[in-house]
């Protein structure tokens, strides 16, 4: 049967047929929807693991146990997962163990266009490279009969234009396979210098046998077409190269790329006169052909940064460019993405905002948007869980440089789990005292609305403990008059909050509790309230405008709002000083 | 082999963009095409700028559509037409709908809305369709349905014949909202007649 499915859909769907049996996972775009898509297959245990670390140490453990597992990940996560990784290479596995890295060049929805292809080198680990929806499937089933074949960990890299491209894919039924055998065995699972010491010289022959394998494999091909030129390729890259290119020029499309297929490279180099290889971002093919003796051209003239495209590679191997007829006088204004209407983190920035001596410690999620205009309140951001313990680094300078100024950190629930609490505890210990506001939507809100510790609901479904930040906060030690749980749609309520956070001088923590505006029973209880302007007692002054509502419209003179996208959050009529604004309709309890 | 026919859709995140190609994939495939989409989740989503690319033919290879290279660009909002339409190939085709929504930057004052979007598209583009796209789907009931009715008007432009819609639309959209889309997708067709 044939269907047509996302990337991710065809990852989970080749898990699924490769009889896997346990998952773990994080969410990070572009990663998610493999989890997701996983865990309604019958049989199968799929969960929400608190971080990347956490869930490869999860499969990690199923996989020695006898599981077919796998995890699933943004490009960052990986680093997050790197210490278990690094090390499983060497213990190897029991039953097949893939770990799937979702990687995004052009950054659509991350912080850095790092190329987690180098990790597998680093690691000393096989890696498949799929670059369409059918190969995503039957990579991800050759990936675990190669991991328990070689006895290696497996990562499989995949992109944005692949996990979030559709194509058509054929399905097959699930292979049934059994959970192995668990037997005690200290020297491979076990890693204390002195095996890891033995281990080390395996993994290093593990390498030579799947260069052998590599040279054979099914995932690496050779396209002859023509001998002139020759296209050494793999991922998405082959894909747009064949657009371009079509079967004009010969290709080595490698699917299985580490190790690398070393004598199908020179074989395929002795074919072609001329050879280009065609990758996204980083030179990793490039630089290993190098290696080998073999001239060829690359980064000279395919770019490291951003995205590749088909006009990016027609340009660049054939100088041409298509013809874009068509330009206008008028100019698109620029449409940044902003915080939505209703969202309940837009309260306690606009609160924030109001302190002109705050240096925001920003984090990962949709709450990043703080820093836009008009709020304008985050500072940093650089990755999941930094903003606590870096907030607490800048505290550290800003008293030692003797500087004015109030550290507030911002994370939301999800990523608190994630790795904030930590971040928290060394506040606590060293009794650093920023102020930790912690933006609880009830949900991981900006991967599209997962469930997480605090949500009282598991990912296949079930109901699961609710942790209560509040006494997680207490419990760790931040004294009770020192918390303050607020509704952020309440702005008086909030504004004391921050005012005496920002007054404090110990560690203080603002727990902001309201559902995302986006989720499902958010939608239902506020489908029939809405916020109205009378535009005869508006005086235009433009303090709603300034929650940079974007439900809030200032067209033709006039403030109005759009009652499509308003939720009624009220924000707005808590900031109009002139009554202008009124609250219509009733919530749905 | 013919090149495959370039679809791309430009919105405002959270318009409906990703349903409407899903739409329309779903039918390709049925029809018996080689396609392929693509579509930006995440950050771009919340209220920013948002494509979602279909292509279709014998034979597809990448999903990222060329800049010159797109048979039709269909525009959930007005200004984003705008925006991509160095996109679109000679003789190519507007479906834009005739809704505007103004980004912050310009609710703040630090840009200016674009003014006479429609005129100005029409004078560049011989082959602009504007569509009351919102404002159908209002009157049905539901302004979210905007999304089917441009599909409607998008299967008109191309004429994408022998293929069952309604179906298709019935498999896709939640049990309760298929009637108001198919009536949404009929609305879109019958307005580029």
């Amino acid at each position: 049967m044939k269907k047509i499915m996302s990337g991710n859909e065809a990852i989970a769907r080749g898990a699924y047929e490769a009889g896997c049996h346990i998952a773990s996972a994080y969410p990070g775009t572009p990663s998610t929807e493999i989890l997701e898509n996983f865990a309604k297959y019958d049989g199968v245990y799929a969960e929400w693991a608190t971080n990347e670390k956490v869930a490869l140490e999860v499969v990690s453990g199923a996989s020695i146990g006898g599981a077919r597992s796998f995890t699933t990940m943004k490009h960052v996560g990986l680093n997050v997962a790197a210490d278990p990784l690094f090390t499983m290479a060497y213990e190897g596995v029991n039953g097949g163990l893939v770990v799937v890295t979702a990687d995004d060049p052009g950054m659509h929805s991350s912080q850095n266009e790092q190329d987690n292809r180098l990790y597998a080198p680093h690691a000393k680990i096989a890696m498949v490279e799929p670059s369409d929806s059918q190969e995503c499937k039957t990579f991800m089933k050759e990936a675990f009969k190669i991991s328990e074949e070689f006895d290696t960990v497996v990562l499989f890299r995949s992109t944005t234009r692949v996990s979030h491209s559709k194509s058509i894919v054929e399905l097959e039924d699930r292979i049934e396979v059994p959970i192995k055998e668990y037997t005690k065995n200290i020297k491979k699972y076990v890693m204390i210098p002195a095996h890891s010491k033995k281990k080390h010289y395996e993994v290093e022959e593990r390498l030579e046998k799947l260069r052998e394998y590599s040279n054979k494999s099914s995932l690496n091909k050779a396209e002859i077409n023509d001998s002139k030129v020759g296209v050494v390729t793999s991922g998405i890259s082959y894909q747009y190269a064949k657009e371009v290119l079509g079967d004009k020029v010969s290709y080595l499309k490698i699917g299985f790329s580490f190790p690398l297929p070393d004598k199908m490279i020179r074989d395929f180099s002795k074919k072609v006169d001329k050879l280009y290889v065609i990758e996204e971002n980083e030179p990793y093919l490039e630089n290993a052909i190098k290696v080998m003796g073999i001239s060829c051209i690359g980064k000279e003239i395919i770019p490291i940064c951003n995205e590749l495209s088909p006009d990016i590679i027609r340009k660049a191997i054939l100088g041409t460019h298509i013809d874009t007829p068509y330009t206008i006088d008028i100019k698109a204004p620029n449409r940044p993405p902003v915080l939505c209407p209703g969202c309940p983190h837009r309260g306690i920035f606009y609160a924030v905002s109001k302190y002109k001596d705050v240096i925001a410690s920003g984090d990962i999620g949709c709450y990043t948007l703080g820093m836009m205009p008009p709020v304008s309140v985050t500072d940093t951001c650089i990755c999941m869980g930094a903003s606590i313990s870096a907030g607490l680094g800048m505290e550290k300078a800003r008293e030692l440089a003797d500087r004015e100024g109030r550290v507030f950190s911002f994370i939301g629930d999800s990523t608190f789990f994630h790795s904030g609490i930590t971040g928290l505890i060394d506040s606590i210990y060293n009794n650093i005292p920023i102020v930790t506001v912690i933006l609880d939507n009830r949900t991981t809100g900006m991967t599209g609305h997962q469930e997480n510790p605090g949500t009282g609901k598991t990912l296949q479904g079930k109901a699961a403990p609710a942790i209560d930040i509040e006494k997680v906060v207490l419990s760790l030690g931040i004294k009770k008059e020192n918390i303050r749980l607020v509704d952020p749609y309440n702005l008086e309520e909030t504004n004391k909050a921050v005012k005496e956070a920002h007054q404090a001088e110990e560690p203080f923590v603002i727990i902001a509790k309201q559902e995302c505006a986006l989720l499902k029973s958010a939608r239902a209880k506020r489908a029939k309230t809405r916020c109205v302007i009378d535009a005869e007692k508006c005086k235009k002054c433009k303090a709603c405008l300034k929650t940079g509502c974007p439900a809030i419209n200032f067209k033709d003179n006039i403030v109005s709002i759009d009652e499509n996208m308003c939720n009624g959050c009220s924000l707005c009529f808590q900031v109009c000083k002139f009554e202008a604004i009124s609250k219509e309709g009733e919530l749905n309890e | 082999m013919n090149k495959p026919v370039s679809i791309l859709f430009v919105g405002v995140g959270g318009q409906g963009t990703i349903l409407a190609s899903k739409i329309l994939t779903e039918a390709l495939l049925e029809k018996g095409y080689d396609v392929k989409m693509t579509e930006v989740h995440g950050m771009a989503q919340r209220g920013g700028s948002v494509t979602t690319e279909v292509r279709f033919g014998e034979k597809v290879y990448s999903p990222l559509i060329e800049k010159g290279d797109a048979d039709v660009i269909v525009a959930f909002e007005k200004s984003e037409a705008v925006r991509y339409l160095s996109y679109l190939k000679k003789s190519g085709i507007i479906v834009a709908n005739d809704y505007e929504i103004y980004p912050v930057t310009v609710t703040i004052g630090e840009e200016k809305y674009p003014e006479n979007v429609d005129e100005n598209l029409q004078k560049t583009v011989p082959n602009t369709y504007i569509i009351k796209a919102a404002k159908l789907a209002e009157d049905l009931g539901n302004i979210k349905a905007q999304n089917v009715v441009l599909l409607g008007a998008l299967v008109s432009a191309l004429n994408l014949t022998g293929i069952h819609w309604e179906n298709v639309i019935e498999r896709l959209v939640p049990v309760k909202a298929a009637e108001l889309n198919k009536k949404a997708f009929k609305l879109g067709y019958e307005s580029l007649k």
